[in-house]
């Protein structure tokens, strides 16, 4: 009984998990397609791009901001970077490192205008989501990079013991977000600030700078995927990326994360992230149209914060 | 000249959880008169009021309008019964017009089915309201462009235009200028010769003695007397506000009070505080009184390097500072227990362990960043035994604590920062009785250890239970300083209101330092 707290907090996340096995046993019933070792591989590789951007989008929402751009940043870095892999000219880390800066640069902008400016979060972002799109379309005008060296491929499409890379990629960000923000001092700090921001500053944390660095993560975690996507795609476009704040958002939602700051984890962002993985994989295989998939995404995205809301209430009165 | 009594409120009670704030209240209001309610902070005045509007709802006693009982359940029905409040927050919309405030809610309609508000009609009628009251303010103009002055008339002639009988009015002085003042008292007057009946809060007691027919006296949630404006004066009415028997105990031990550790030089921020300088002693809890908006907490946040000061400088161990920032303020060993714990002091969604250590997390780290848990845990248990704050597990979100044992957690941290000097900025507000007497015990314990303590308080009888030399403040300046063997409620609220000044006398510095040398570390019975 002693630890009855800690074990509630579980409980919580647990009670996503028991969702997404849920779902998990209707696919496999109803379509033979899905419960293969294919299929699930190929479900864990589509998934990691919302899984990567997500684990940033859960740091910046525990703080009780939010990042609209990580979409567009997703494709600023991405075609930037792959204008440097075309055959026979940089090594592979070069492309990598522009388009993590690029990331990182876009999330500073942000997290510097909402921590010293004062400006919402959901203004400075939406911002940053249309100009990041804006110079993305005048890099290239508006063209595709699609002339990759091979060795670029390798992280979207490549295996290591026939596993995807990209599912490495997911885990090592996943696991290295989870260790950030439940064992670190870091951590610690972006839970108090989105708890209360003004008892947060008279403890003597500097909670500007605990905003700059979650935006900064959010940035450098959306060039990482677009990293992943355009090696996996073999293409650099314009669009890509189009709307995957969206994604992210409702996957860190889902997970359990409060939009009102100071509540959620990495662990429950990681089972919103499989719900919508599933979902869309498995609807695809039954020849849903995309069209209702979507109606049924946003269904489920309102349906698991009314639950939480409701017995919440319950529980209260 | 008998007046008739147009509102009666007869033996109002009033709790919030254990807490009695309102206790057998009774208060008549005649007609054609203003009628001063006086107490402290946290006398009831305010509760009262809010019982008259329907914000509150009482726990016994009744409400007579014009002899008959009424049921007072919402702000609506009060303004339906001609009761209007003007609060001490401005509550008009800033963007919308004059008119459209006046008759927000019963807006003046035309054409088939009332679908189109009567823009016209409204100017007009909101012209007339105006006029009643002799304000010279165009219906048109957005409340954005008013002064806070201009914005109170229109809230009067909104009082007016629902036929209000009854007008409550709250500090409506408080942030107005001198002339502005001259305007209001003048429609005040003009209310009066219309038959409308006033009641109206305010510490200033100046203005008071200048407008008011009657006046009540409220003190810790209960009435006092009522009394005639014209039987009064200042030392009367002080010593009914603050003139309880000091009964309670304090677990004040005796501390020898050693060298000045810290000091406040001229501290000065435009508007709110100014020439602010005092000493801070080893073992020393110094008091800082004061009525609302004296300028207290500012200067605490001011010290602490939330906002710092224009001007001014801190010294301490002999060195010269001026925190920028709460970081400084924590490493160079002070510490701040905030006047609200849920709006500035404790995140609510994390758990206890988490509060007691976030201001000190670096040292239960490896390499700095890693958070020891088990170390964490061993200090969040080890505090919450200490300061015996009651919970199942150091892993219980805050926001299920009550009030004192949210307070402790608060304590909790900062104690476990190992400070030298604490900021206690109303430390026992809003919580029972066993916990603030812990919580004295606590501060006791804490100058014991050679510590020193700033405590801002609005209530007396722990200002002069547990302070060892107390300062008051009054619109921003230091006005009054008076050492534990001196001081009384009623020098304290004199000098909080302004109408008096003091400082230490020597003959009393003299006494006190042949008294230190033969302190002993009994406790105070009685002070």
């Amino acid at each position: 009984m002693k630890q009855n707290h800690t074990v509630m907090k579980y409980i919580k996340i647990f009670k996503i998990y028991l969702v997404f096995l849920a779902l998990f046993v209707i696919m496999t019933f109803a379509s033979p397609a899905f419960f293969t070792k294919m299929n699930i591989l190929n479900l864990l590789r589509q998934l990691s791009i919302n899984g990567i951007i997500a684990t940033g989008m859960t740091f910046v929402i525990i703080t009780g901001g939010i990042d609209l751009s990580v979409g567009s940043i997703l494709a600023l870095s991405s075609i930037v970077a792959c204008d440097f892999i075309h055959p026979n000219t940089y090594p592979i880390i070069v492309p990598i490192l522009i388009a993590l800066t690029i990331g990182a640069v876009c999330g500073g902008i942000n997290g510097v205008i909402i921590a010293k400016g004062k400006v919402p979060a959901f203004i400075v972002t939406m911002g940053m989501m249309t100009i990041c799109r804006g110079m993305t379309l005048m890099y290239n005008n508006g063209k595709a990079i699609t002339n990759f060296d091979a060795s670029f491929k390798v992280i979207g499409g490549g295996t290591l013991l026939s596993i995807p890379i990209p599912i490495y990629i997911l885990v090592f960000t996943m696991l290295a977000g989870g260790v950030l923000l439940g064992k670190m001092r870091l951590g610690r700090y972006v839970y108090a600030v989105g708890g209360n921001e003004a008892s947060a500053k008279i403890s003597g944390i500097n909670v500007d700078r605990i905003i700059i660095c979650v935006y900064v993560i959010a940035g450098i975690l959306s060039a990482l995927a677009g990293i992943v996507l355009s090696s996996r795609v073999i293409t650099a476009t314009a669009t890509a990326g189009d709307g995957y704040e969206l994604d992210a958002i409702a996957a860190v939602v889902i997970g359990g994360t409060s939009l009102s700051g100071g509540v959620g984890s990495v662990a429950g962002t990681l089972a919103g992230v499989l719900i919508i993985g599933v979902l869309n994989n498995g609807l695809d295989l039954l020849n849903v149209p995309s069209y209702y998939q979507q109606v049924i995404q946003g269904v489920i995205i309102i349906g698991s914060v009314f639950v939480d809301q409701y017995f919440k209430s319950k529980k209260q009165n | 000249m008998k007046q008739e009594v147009v509102l009666q409120m007869e033996g109002i009670d009033k709790s919030f959880g254990n807490v009695k704030v309102l206790n057998n209240v009774s208060f008549e209001l005649k007609r054609g008169t203003l009628h001063a309610l006086m107490g402290e902070n946290g006398a009831g005045k305010s509760t009262l009021m809010k019982i008259l509007n329907g914000i509150y709802k009482k726990d016994a006693g009744r409400i007579l309008l014009k002899g008959e009982e009424v049921n007072i359940s919402n702000p609506k029905a009060a303004q339906d019964l001609g009761i209007s409040m003007i609060h001490q927050e401005l509550t008009s919309l800033p963007d919308l017009s004059v008119a459209a405030n006046i008759f927000l809610g019963r807006e003046y309609l035309k054409g088939p089915g009332g679908m189109f508000v009567d823009e016209k009609e409204m100017y007009r009628q909101a012209g007339i309201a105006l006029e009643g009251i002799k304000a010279p303010i165009d219906p048109r103009a957005n409340i954005r462009f008013l002064s806070v002055a201009q914005a109170q008339l229109v809230e009067i002639a909104k009082a007016i235009s629902c036929k209000a009988d009854i007008i409550v009015m709250d500090e409506p002085t408080s942030a107005i200028t001198s002339s502005e003042v001259e305007n209001l008292f003048e429609t005040i007057e003009t209310l009066k010769r219309q038959g409308k009946a006033i009641i109206y809060i305010s510490h200033k007691m100046d203005e008071i003695f200048r407008i008011a027919d009657e006046i009540t006296v409220l003190r810790d949630g209960e009435k006092i007397d009522t009394r005639p404006a014209s039987e009064m004066n200042h030392e009367v009415l002080v010593s009914m506000m603050v003139g309880r028997e000091l009964n309670q105990q304090f677990y004040k031990s005796k501390v020898s009070i050693g060298e000045v550790v810290f000091q406040v030089k001229n501290f000065s921020r435009g508007g709110k505080f100014k020439d602010i300088s005092f000493d801070l002693k080893k073992g020393e809890i110094l008091g800082i009184a004061g009525l609302m908006g004296a300028g207290r907490t500012e200067v605490a946040e001011a010290v602490f390097g939330i906002h710092p000061p224009d001007s001014g400088e801190i010294v301490l161990n002999g060195r010269n500072y001026l925190f920028k920032t709460p970081k400084e303020a924590i490493r160079r060993g002070l510490a701040f227990v905030t006047e609200d714990r849920k709006l500035t002091g404790l995140n609510l969604v994390a758990d206890i362990k988490e509060n007691i250590t976030i201001a000190n997390l670096k040292k239960y780290c490896k390499a700095g960043q890693f958070i020891k848990k088990a170390k964490e845990k061993e200090i969040a248990e080890d505090y919450i035994k200490k300061l015996s704050i009651k919970t199942p597990s150091c892993t219980k979100m805050t926001g299920q604590l009550s009030g004192g044992n949210q307070q402790k957690v608060v304590l909790a941290r900062w104690l476990s920062c190992n400070p030298r000097i604490m900021i206690l900025d109303e430390p026992t507000r809003g919580i029972d009785v066993a916990a603030k007497s812990e919580i004295y015990r606590l501060m006791s314990e804490y100058v014991a250890e050679g510590n020193s303590i700033i405590m801002i308080s609005s209530e007396l009888p722990e200002i002069l239970g547990m302070c060892d030399r107390v300062l008051v403040m009054h619109e921003g300046e230091i006005t009054g300083t008076f050492l534990r063997e001196e001081v009384t409620q009623e020098g304290i609220m004199a000098c909080a209101a302004g109408i008096r000044r003091k400082e230490i006398s020597i003959e009393h510095t003299e006494r006190r330092q042949h008294e230190t040398e033969s302190y002993g570390n009994e406790i105070y019975k009685d002070i």
